[in-house]
């Protein structure tokens, strides 16, 4: 078994056994569906919506080729530079390239999933770049020294007394437990940051290929000062963010809004189209957009699951799933965590390793109800346990569903199978969830159901005599 | 330089060569043709709009409210110079951060405080300790009580979001219904020459990064005023 399994294993049980994080994390949710369903029935029809949504995207990932392009022609025109990263050592390697050319001294960061991804942070420090997260969620949990929690609420599992005495230890403030408070300590600290920094790096939501643009969406205004204040702006994102048409985002910018965080719009949806132009007061003076594959074309090149492309990064899956509400985001041990992450990073990091994720499902499906693009995300994963089991197949697996295949196919094999079951039961008894006991997997936190004494078919025999 | 690039290409070429996609698919342009609503198949599914100017008035100042937007309606540009006198009174203000526009200009004649104009050229610490930001924008839009700024209509990037008060000075003329609408405008008026900022504003900075409890004035403003002139 890989040690990501192990890990995941070890963590899911310690995460599922905290009761009081599982009971802020539902409190936390709570007001997120509430809000959510609010703006879901603004919309005229909100199954339409996600149709369209899906069907934009289905368009954009089918000819990637073709939109990449266009957006590349676009923005360079507009005269940002662009970086084509098959690999996260690629893309690591040119921003810290672009860095030490212009002689960057600080740089801040708006908050970016893909930049989690490549590690960015680790590799800017080892090379003496200081590096801040603006984004407050991110601010906190790079104080803590952790990854963020979830793609879109990165400090949810943390109350406001741990981040209070975060803050007292780093950055020497007075203890509050008001979360009003403690967001205007950050604020304050990331205010002369920005006028320091040189080097400001973002993500991006979406890139428009008819006018060379990328969108960010946010809500802190920290992105717009990331990429107004420094004098260069670079912007890291994956290869499947682009969209077709300027108009897609007046769908894509209300939805991701709604199934993110419940909101109309997210506060600020910002558009650039290139660097600082001549004429314009201020900006900065380079731009740089890098754009990611990091084995996203693997994904690409499996047709029944390309469509995980279309992923715009709300979360929606994460806040509905089972799974993730009780053993939270740090037990996944992956970038993205919940459903969606389940689904691509066997794609990204390899089936190998992190197979064992498509079992972190109980298949309800209320993931893909909850996807905003359609993303068939249950079905991925049961097709990522297929996948899982043709790469390594189990010999113990194949002879016991072989077996059980054998039995149901042959009724007197099954009533034989039964009889035996009833004298061997009573012996199982003595050894249940044991170690001796042969099931212990499943018997360890169940119970065994016992088998009648007598069968339906038996009971009818009796009762009915040879009545049909 | 980049080898990456070709690299790329060719993953994405091989992947979609020899794994076509799996049901038969219409294309987008197929979609658009097919809609009634004039190549917006959008309009369609998002939140309803009215039509008249007045109904996209009152929906935008619903949803500013909710947003905790102020949005001061007046009935001319010299009503509203007497209500942004009355704001800068009442905040104790010090310092404006603005930028050359005529109606922005109209609003700070025979203001005597310290004005920042963005357009003339200003150091990053000059716009951060003006007490407001005020500029005008592109247009509002309706349907999501958003404010659309660009560095052309709104004096550059930063005036707009560094100073903790951001006042706008619109007209009713330049509500729009929808975010298609917006984009349309922004279209027509710079063709292919857009500024390289512009962002839907909705609402002051928020965050709900601490136990998902509202916080206004993350980092960027904590108010935002329209003044929203009801005239041509």
């Amino acid at each position: 078994m890989p040690a990501q399994s192990t890990d995941f294993q070890t963590l899911s049980r310690r995460y599922t056994a905290d009761k009081p994080l599982r009971a802020f994390i539902r409190k936390a949710l709570g007001g997120y569906y509430q809000k959510r369903d609010e703006n879901k029935s603004n919309f005229q029809d909100w199954q339409g919506a996600r149709d369209l949504a899906a069907e934009i995207k289905y368009e954009a990932v089918n000819h990637l080729e073709d939109y990449l392009l266009e957006f590349e022609a676009k923005i360079t025109a507009r005269g940002a530079k662009v970086f084509w990263a098959p690999d996260a050592e690629a893309a690591r390697n040119y921003i810290l390239q672009v860095a030490k050319e212009n002689g960057v001294r600080a740089i801040i960061k708006s908050k970016t999933m893909t930049s989690e991804e490549i590690h960015l942070n680790h590799a800017l420090e080892k090379e003496g770049f200081g590096v801040i997260e603006s984004d407050l969620g991110e601010y906190i949990v790079q104080l803590r020294e952790e990854p963020p929690f979830h793609l879109v609420f990165p400090a949810m599992h943390l109350t406001r007394g741990q981040i209070s005495e975060l803050f007292e230890e780093k950055l020497g403030s007075e203890p509050t437990d008001e979360p009003e408070k403690l967001t205007m300590i950050a604020r304050d600290v990331m205010r002369s940051k920005y006028c320091e920094a040189d080097m400001g790096i973002s993500g991006a939501n979406f890139a428009v290929a008819e006018t060379g643009m990328i969108s960010i969406t946010e809500n802190e205004g920290n992105a717009r000062l990331t990429t107004s204040l420094p004098r260069i702006h670079v912007a890291l994102l994956g290869i499947e963010k682009v969209l077709p048409h300027l108009e897609d985002l007046s769908l894509f910018l209300p939805m991701l809004a709604t199934a993110g965080a419940g909101q109309t719009m997210t506060c600020y949806n910002t558009m650039y189209g290139g660097p600082r132009q001549p004429g314009e007061p201020d900006g900065p003076e380079q731009m740089h957009v890098v754009l990611l594959d990091n084995r996203r074309t693997e994904l690409l090149a499996d047709a029944e699951q390309r469509d995980a492309l279309g992923c715009i990064r709300c979360g929606a899956c994460l806040n509905v799933c089972p799974i993730f509400k009780n053993i939270g985001g740090y037990s996944y041990g992956t970038t993205y965590g919940g459903p969606i992450g389940s689904v691509i990073t066997p794609h990204l990091r390899g089936l190998k390793d992190w197979k064992h994720l498509s079992a972190a499902s109980s298949l309800c499906g209320a993931c893909t109800e909850a996807c905003p693009v359609k993303i068939d995300l249950h079905h991925h994963l049961l097709q990522n346990r297929r996948n899982g089991v043709k790469a390594s197949p189990s010999p113990f697996e194949k002879l016991t569903y072989g077996g059980f295949s054998v039995m149901m196919g042959h009724p007197l094999l099954y009533r034989f199978a039964i009889k035996i079951g009833r004298f061997f039961q009573p012996l199982h008894d003595l050894v249940n969830g044991t170690f001796l006991d042969p099931l212990r997997a499943w018997t360890s936190s169940r119970k065994l159901p016992k088998l009648a004494s007598t069968s339906f078919q038996e009971q009818w025999k009796k009762e009915r005599g040879g009545e049909k | 330089m980049n080898d990456g690039r070709s690299l790329i290409l060719k993953r994405i070429r091989e992947a979609l060569r020899d794994n076509p996609a799996p049901h038969p698919h219409t294309s987008h342009s197929q979609v658009e043709a097919e809609t009634h609503t004039g190549g917006h198949p959008q309009r369609d599914w998002l939140p309803k709009v009215g039509e008249t100017v007045s109904e996209q008035i009152d929906l935008f100042s619903t949803i500013s409210a909710g947003l905790k937007t102020e949005v001061h309606r007046v009935a001319n540009l010299a009503a509203a110079r007497e209500r942004f006198l009355a704001l800068s009174k009442e905040n104790g203000w010090k310092k404006i951060g603005s930028h050359q526009h005529t109606d922005v200009d109209f609003l700070l004649t025979g203001c005597t405080l310290p004005i920042v104009r963005t357009d003339l050229g200003y150091t990053i610490s000059d716009l951060e300790s003006c007490d407001v930001g005020l500029t005008a924008c592109e247009v509002l839009v309706a349907q999501t009580g958003g404010i659309l700024v660009s560095v052309e209509s709104s004096g550059g990037r930063a005036l707009s979001v560094l100073p903790p008060h951001h006042v706008v000075i619109a007209r009713t003329s330049q509500m729009v219904p929808d975010l298609t609408a917006s984009f349309q405008h922004v279209k027509n008026k710079y063709g292919n020459n857009f500024p390289s900022f512009m962002s839907f504003i909705t609402g002051p900075s928020r965050t709900g990064d601490i136990e998902r409890i509202l916080v206004l004035g993350a980092h960027g403003p904590k108010r935002l005023s329209v003044l929203l002139v009801d005239q041509e």
